[in-house]
């Protein structure tokens, strides 16, 4: 009997199939990702096993730091709207050249009287440590602080634009001292927000 | 004017042109893939982990008319948990100046209050057939760190009703005794 003779076959394959889905792929991944916004206050936030991811939209940052208070909105329409409440209310006139630079700022740590200032700075100075000094967080003179005003402000803004509740977290640093955490508890409280959140990173190992 | 010269001069070849080699137009796309996927990799990790987890926390009402407000609970099955300074935590069940199981000082973690919340949870459940109340007081020595574990710990445990409180002088007392304010 003649034994089959196995054609050999070449080992290459034509990866330009694997190549166009990869590329596909590739593309996806880079355009959906969102490129990390510079922070002006560096924190580094505890850890916990929670593992609920925060949600993108209609979330307000309570950054904490080295005894300093920094504030962000998501969304540029919800941004704008809010510095349009606080400069009425406070009385401070923003153009609306401001405004706009104003709304691509993903937070900030300055008294109102300053903001003017730190909006006309190029984007890469405003991010300078130690430049921002943080929010006011103490009333003054019976007045709420200018803290209590910005959250205010801008769960309104969320309501009016989006017509849902604004999330508010509060993202500390894990060093920083109980007293300051709880006046922003206090502030949050003040406005009959008792639900909110806390950013955590993730659990290294067992602790 | 310029141009370009194909037929290599006059001599030679008679009307015949210069065949260039025919090279195949198949490339090695191996390394491509490789890079790509790596890529691809990376992008999906970091967009996936960079998101932050955020760890809820609700707050008992407050009412700034009728601060004096208090809601009783049994003494019986409340545990309190004071967040001392240097990461230390003091825990007693009951009241402070009359505690139903003395004030003990304990570190944070798996063989400190876990342990203890753990057991004192299965007593509280065994003896009056509730569940525990936790409640937790932050002194001003203590720092974000602390607050966040206790939390965590509240969940890990699995302790359903926990409240932040402010604490009082009693307490404060307390830990000065102890070392860990």
């Amino acid at each position: 009997m003649p034994r089959v003779k196995v054609p050999r076959k070449s080992t290459a394959i034509d990866m330009t199939a694997m190549c166009d889905v990869a590329s596909l792929l590739l593309t996806f991944f880079i355009l959906t990702a969102t490129a990390r916004q510079p922070e002006p206050l560096a924190v580094d936030t505890p850890t916990s096993t929670v593992k609920i991811k925060l949600p993108e939209s209609n979330i307000a940052t309570i950054t904490v730091g080295q005894g300093k208070v920094f504030f962000g909105v998501q969304g540029q329409p919800i941004r704008e709207r809010m510095l349009q409440k606080m400069s009425e209310r406070y009385k401070v006139p923003f153009s609306a050249e401001d405004i706009k630079r104003f709304s691509l700022m993903e937070n900030f740590g300055v008294p109102i009287n300053q903001l003017k200032q730190v909006i006309d700075m190029k984007g890469a100075d405003r991010n300078k440590e130690g430049l921002q000094p943080g929010i006011p967080v103490d009333s003054v003179a019976g007045a709420a602080s200018q803290l209590h005003e910005w959250i205010y402000q801008a769960r309104i803004a969320t309501k009016e634009i989006n017509d849902e509740s604004l999330r508010i977290s509060i993202k500390g640093d894990s060093k920083e001292e109980y007293p300051v955490i709880k006046k922003i508890i206090d502030i949050l409280q003040k406005q009959k927000v008792n639900k909110f959140s806390l950013i955590t990173s993730m659990e290294g190992g067992d602790s | 004017m310029a141009e370009l010269n194909t037929g290599g001069g006059g001599g030679g070849h008679k009307g015949g042109k210069v065949r260039s080699k025919k090279q195949s137009t198949r490339v090695d796309m191996t390394p491509m893939v490789d890079l790509m996927f790596l890529l691809i990799t990376f992008f999906m990790l970091t967009t996936t982990l960079a998101k932050p987890q955020a760890m809820d926390l609700a707050m008992p009402d407050k009412d700034d008319q009728n601060k004096d407000e208090q809601l009783d609970v049994a003494d019986t099955r409340t545990m309190t948990v004071l967040l001392g300074s240097q990461n230390r935590i003091e825990w007693f069940v009951g009241l402070a100046d009359n505690p139903i199981s003395a004030p003990t000082v304990e570190n944070y973690g798996k063989n400190g209050i876990r342990k203890a919340i753990i057991e004192k949870s299965k007593d509280i459940k065994a003896s009056t057939g509730k569940d525990m109340i936790v409640i937790i007081k932050p002194s001003d020595k203590s720092n974000y760190r602390n607050l966040v574990d206790i939390l965590d710990e509240m969940k890990i445990t699995n302790i359903k009703q926990y409240a932040i409180v402010d604490i009082n002088t009693p307490e404060v007392e307390l830990l000065k005794r102890d070392g860990v304010y």
